[in-house]
Parts: structure tokens; C-alpha cells; sequence
């Protein structure tokens, strides 16, 4: 096969719309296009005019399953416009906040997306119950994800779109019973994130790219706070890290794309536990030594597998904070408005996500920036595509190549409603 | 086959949003998917399958606000394949925040102007109901899980009687 037009409409099975457009000539790869489909809702824009107190609420908005890492993250760039220092007990429920999203979204991820791949079915729910390692493995996500779920809803009211968390502190503090149910829910399902693990550390899958992989870095592998360094060697404070990355705009998506240093980069979970698994919780370190052992890595594949350890981290580190103390009520921090930018970087499940706030001194926002993992994923999982392609064309048919440009893309776990929905391009 | 035939035919469709309700519903599973697996025949479902199809429905669920042309036709085939048609949270059901610049002021409007005429976006941002006509709608943002249930019940036992 020398020539190839395919067009994969609204690929399936990952979070929000997408297309793929791929056109090869003479056994070369013309262009490939991974295009955000649905249409911009100008969530950037609509930060302008809005009082400070409605930014992490309404950025939130810009994804359903991210949702929290951008109230997360607003919050950061709001508290750090206002020079509001969270305290220690706000930080570990802030802490605790993520990793319920950590949980709940990279289970919906590796079972209802990637485990039909794995399986050859199309759908999740075909799994059949009467065969015990699918019975097993239906059982497993749906209780993961409700232990997740669960955490979320505890600590920070609702896993979408979470009420509690605010600028300056939490409106709501969970009960003692409630902490007591999370940590029985979170020992119970450590079993099945180990099976989830072995799984992805067994699964053959290979496909090898070497790129530069950026994080943030912390003392704890808690995704919040530090600075983002690189497996290049760079380290990055959170407030410069927009001036080392260059936009590039996508006529034919509704998104953009980035690069750093004029290079394509990649985040997200491998790029974690590429420069980070030492800093994991040290009951994660000891149950998942020998998948551990295979990082850093190069393989896109082994994003999945460290998703499966980030949620076991996850669930050690939550119950080990929810064990260890008793939380009581605090008053919000607030204070005076003020001329100013704040910058607002974390780790979301897909990669760092990086917000700014141009607040004026009437506590109104003026404007702002977004930009989310996927995008600066974007030039990697394109570069990725064209080789597959190239490489499969003289021994796989179209539908073959298609299912490995969809398993790829799934490995890359990206989210097209965070990237298609908030850019302000300007358009020459 | 017989049992598969007896299943409701289900259809979850997703146009502007944030896809919250779509992940509300994926929680919901969590604790439903035993029930739902045996009562429901996931037909045209993106977030769990590849080979959706596009014939018919007994409910079809409407997330997300209508922003252009195309979805509005979209929109309109799916109400005239379906026997009951569901707007599942604010976006569907009130056009926001989807639709959040139809608010704009002059200067967001004028940043905005080249972006919508560069993807022939529709001018107003519309809710479901101002385009077809909607059986029941879950309000919320994300779309209230009790409510959801409550409606989903109700058409159940509406459709299977």
C-alpha cells in the first residue's frame, strides 16, 4: 500500500470529540491531523469582566472529567494573584481532592477505554460475567471508580465540578465516619489496582519514542506544587514555565498545540513516574517494584502502566493522610484585591496544566491563559501517528492501521473537550 | 437474541459541552451497570464503543448545547430515530455555559467574530429544546444524578408497558 486517505470520524472511547485525518503519497506520510471538533465555547474570554471569587467555578466548566484539576488550579492562580498562603490542612485536602480525581479518572481510562484493546471487544460492558477473569475485571472498575468517586465526594463535594474547594480554603470539612468508610473503600480495592497493574505490566504492547518528558516535580508525588523539571535535566519555576513554551497554531482544529525549546515534549503520567518515581509513596514503591523497574521508558504504552501505579500511589497516600489526622473546621483565608498575574501549575491526570489570572485591583479578572496537557501532547501523538502509519503501510491493511492509530491515541489519553474550548487565537 | 432484542435501545450523543453529564453518567455505573447491562442495549454510546450504531433509539440522551448548522441536522435525525428524547444537563437543557457568548459584550464579541466565522458557527448558541422537541430534560451542572435516575426510570416503565 502506497497511497492512504483515512479519516477517522469522532474517534471513540476516549474524553471528548476528535477526528484524525491522515493522507500518505508514495509510501510517505503527507500530513497527519488531529483535529478537535467540537466548536470553542471561549472559556478564556469569558474570564474577562468576571469577579476573582468565579474563576475556579467556571474553568471548571471547561471539562467534565478534568473538572477538578482546573478548580485545582485556578484556585492556585488565584491565591497566588491575592498572595494567599493555603494552610498545611487545606494542602492535604487539596491533596486528598486530586488523588480521588486521580483515581476515578485514570480507572475510567485504563478499564472502560484501553481494557476493550486489550480484550479484543468493543465495549466495556461486553465483558462476560460468567468467565472469571472478565467477571474479575467488570468488578474491579466499577469498584475503583466508586472508591475514587467516593473520596471525591467526600473531601470535595462532588467528583465533578467540585463545591468544596475554594480560594483560600474549603467550604466543608469531612466527618469522622465519612474518613473512616473512604479508608475502608480504599484498603478493599487495593487488591484490584494491583491486578490492574500486572496487567499493564505484562501487556506486550511496544511502541518507542524519545522525547523530552516534563512534570512537576514536588517533595511528595502529590501533583500540586514544585517546579517542572524535565528528563532532559531542566528545572523550571512554575512562573516561567509559559515563557519556555511556544504556541503553534493548527488552522485545521479547534485547539492549539505546543513546544518546548522548538521541541516536541510530552506530560502526563509517564512523564511522572519517568522523573519522578522516587518520590512515590514508599508502600506503592514496595508493591510495584518490579513494574517500577521498568522506568523510565520510552514506551508510550507504559503511560497506561503508570496510570495503574499513580492510582496505587494514590490510594496508599490518601489513606495514609486520612489515617494520620482529624480535620477541623477552618475560616477561608481572605484578602484585598490587587494589581496583579498569578500562575497556577499542577499536575492534572492527563499532564501539567497551567493557568494565569490577570486580576486588576477591583477584584475583576481582565484576563487570562489555559493551556492543558493535551495540547502540548498534541505534536508527539501526530509525529507518533506518521510513523506507525509509515511502518504498517507494507504489512497491515486500513482497518488494521486504523485499530493501532486508535490504540495509540488511547494510550496518550487525551482530552479533547479541555483542548478544544477556551483558546484565544488570533488569527493573522 | 430474544433477550437482546427485549433490551431498550439506548443513544447518548454529546454537541458543546464539558461531557460532565457524560462522566456523571459513567459514576452512576458504577453502582447500576449489573441493572443497566441487562436492561439496556448501549447503541450509540462514544464513551464505551467504537461501532455505534445509528438506527434507532428508545431513548436518546442530549448532552451539550447545539453551536452550529451541522448539529442542529445532527440533532434532528437523532429526534426523528427516537421514541423518547432526554436534554441531560444546563447545556442541553438552558444553552449554558456552553452558550456563555451569546452574553458577551461588544469587545468579547468582536475577539471572538473571526474564530466563529472560521468554523461556521451558528451566531446564538441554542439549547436542545429550541430545536427539537424534548420529552424530559435532567437539569444540573453537571446533570443532577437523582433526577437522571428518576427520568430514566420513569421512561423505562412508560416504554416497557
Amino acid at each position: 500500500m502506497h497511497t492512504l486517505d483515512l479519516t477517522i470520524e469522532n474517534l471513540a472511547k476516549v474524553e471528548g470529540a476528535v477526528s484524525v485525518e491522515i493522507k500518505v503519497s508514495n509510501g510517505k506520510v503527507e500530513y497527519v491531523h488531529f483535529k478537535a471538533v467540537d466548536y470553542k465555547r471561549f472559556f478564556t474570554n469569558a474570564m474577562e469582566g468576571k469577579p476573582i471569587a468565579a474563576i475556579p467555578q467556571l474553568l471548571a466548566r471547561i471539562c467534565g472529567t478534568c473538572s477538578n484539576a482546573h478548580i485545582l488550579c485556578a484556585i492556585e492562580a488565584c491565591e497566588h494573584a491575592l498572595e494567599i498562603q493555603p494552610s498545611e490542612q487545606t494542602m492535604l485536602l487539596r491533596y486528598l481532592t486530586s488523588y480521588g480525581l486521580m483515581i476515578r479518572d485514570h480507572a475510567l481510562h485504563l478499564y472502560l477505554f484501553v481494557m476493550p484493546d486489550v480484550y479484543g471487544k468493543d465495549n466495556f460492558l461486553d465483558f462476560d460475567e460468567n468467565k472469571p477473569e472478565e467477571h474479575q475485571l467488570l468488578h474491579d472498575a466499577f469498584d475503583i471508580k466508586a472508591a475514587g468517586n467516593f473520596l471525591s465526594t467526600l473531601i470535595a463535594g462532588r467528583s465533578v465540578h467540585a463545591l468544596h474547594p475554594t480560594i483560600g480554603g474549603f467550604l466543608h470539612f469531612p466527618e469522622k465516619e465519612g474518613i473512616g468508610e473512604a479508608i475502608k473503600k480504599l484498603e478493599e480495592i487495593r487488591p484490584a489496582v494491583l491486578r490492574l497493574i500486572k496487567i499493564f505490566e505484562e501487556l506486550p504492547w511496544r511502541f518507542d519514542r524519545k522525547t523530552n518528558y516534563m512534570a512537576l516535580v514536588s517533595e511528595r508525588f502529590g501533583f500540586l506544587n514544585g517546579q517542572i523539571k524535565s528528563s532532559n535535566g531542566e528545572i523550571i519555576n512554575e512562573s516561567d514555565f509559559r515563557s519556555h513554551l511556544e504556541r503553534i497554531v493548527l488552522p485545521y482544529s479547534q485547539a492549539s498545540a505546543y513546544k518546548h525549546e522548538q521541541e516536541s515534549y510530552m506530560v502526563g503520567a509517564l512523564a511522572r513516574i519517568n522523573v519522578a518515581k522516587d518520590l512515590l509513596h514508599p508502600h506503592t514503591k514496595e508493591s510495584a517494584k518490579t513494574a517500577l523497574a521498568i522506568f523510565p521508558s520510552t514506551n508510550i504504552y507504559h503511560n497506561n502502566l503508570a496510570q495503574a501505579i499513580e492510582i496505587l500511589h494514590s490510594v496508599n497516600d490518601a489513606t495514609e493522610i486520612l489515617s494520620g489526622r482529624e480535620f477541623t473546621p477552618e475560616p477561608v483565608i481572605t484578602k484585598p484585591p490587587q494589581e496583579a498575574v498569578g500562575i497556577g501549575v499542577i499536575e492534572a491526570p492527563r499532564g501539567t496544566l497551567y493557568h494565569k489570572v490577570e486580576l486588576g485591583s477591583d477584584g475583576i479578572v481582565k484576563g487570562g491563559e489555559v493551556i492543558v496537557p493535551t495540547g502540548q501532547n498534541q505534536v508527539n501523538m501526530e509525529e507518533d501517528i506518521a510513523r506507525l502509519v509509515e511502518e504498517s503501510l507494507s504489512t497491515k491493511s486500513k482497518e488494521e492501521i486504523q485499530f493501532e492509530i486508535e490504540k495509540l491515541i488511547r494510550a496518550y489519553d487525551p482530552c479533547i473537550s479541555c483542548a478544544a474550548h477556551f483558546l484565544k487565537v488570533k488569527w493573522e | 437474541m430474544a433477550e437482546e432484542n427485549k433490551k431498550l435501545k439506548i443513544g447518548w450523543f454529546s454537541f458543546s459541552c464539558s461531557e460532565d453529564s457524560t462522566i456523571v453518567f459513567t459514576e452512576l455505573m458504577n453502582e447500576h451497570w449489573q441493572e443497566w447491562k441487562k436492561m439496556f442495549d448501549f447503541r450509540h454510546v462514544r464513551v464505551l464503543k467504537s461501532k455505534n450504531i445509528m438506527d434507532e433509539f428508545d431513548i436518546a440522551f442530549i448532552e451539550g448545547a447545539i453551536t452550529s448548522d451541522k448539529y442542529a441536522e445532527q440533532l434532528k435525525e437523532i429526534r426523528q430515530k427516537s421514541k423518547k428524547l432526554v436534554a441531560v444537563g444546563a447545556c442541553a437543557v438552558q444553552g449554558m455555559p456552553a452558550g456563555q457568548r451569546n452574553f458577551f459584550d461588544e469587545k468579547q464579541k468582536e475577539e471572538i467574530e473571526a474564530l466563529i466565522a472560521r468554523f461556521a458557527a451558528l451566531p446564538k448558541v441554542l439549547r436542545v429544546s429550541e430545536v427539537v422537541k424534548v420529552d424530559a430534560e435532567v437539569p444540573g451542572c453537571p446533570m443532577d444524578p437523582n433526577i437522571f435516575l428518576k427520568v430514566v426510570n420513569e421512561l423505562v416503565a412508560e416504554l416497557k408497558s
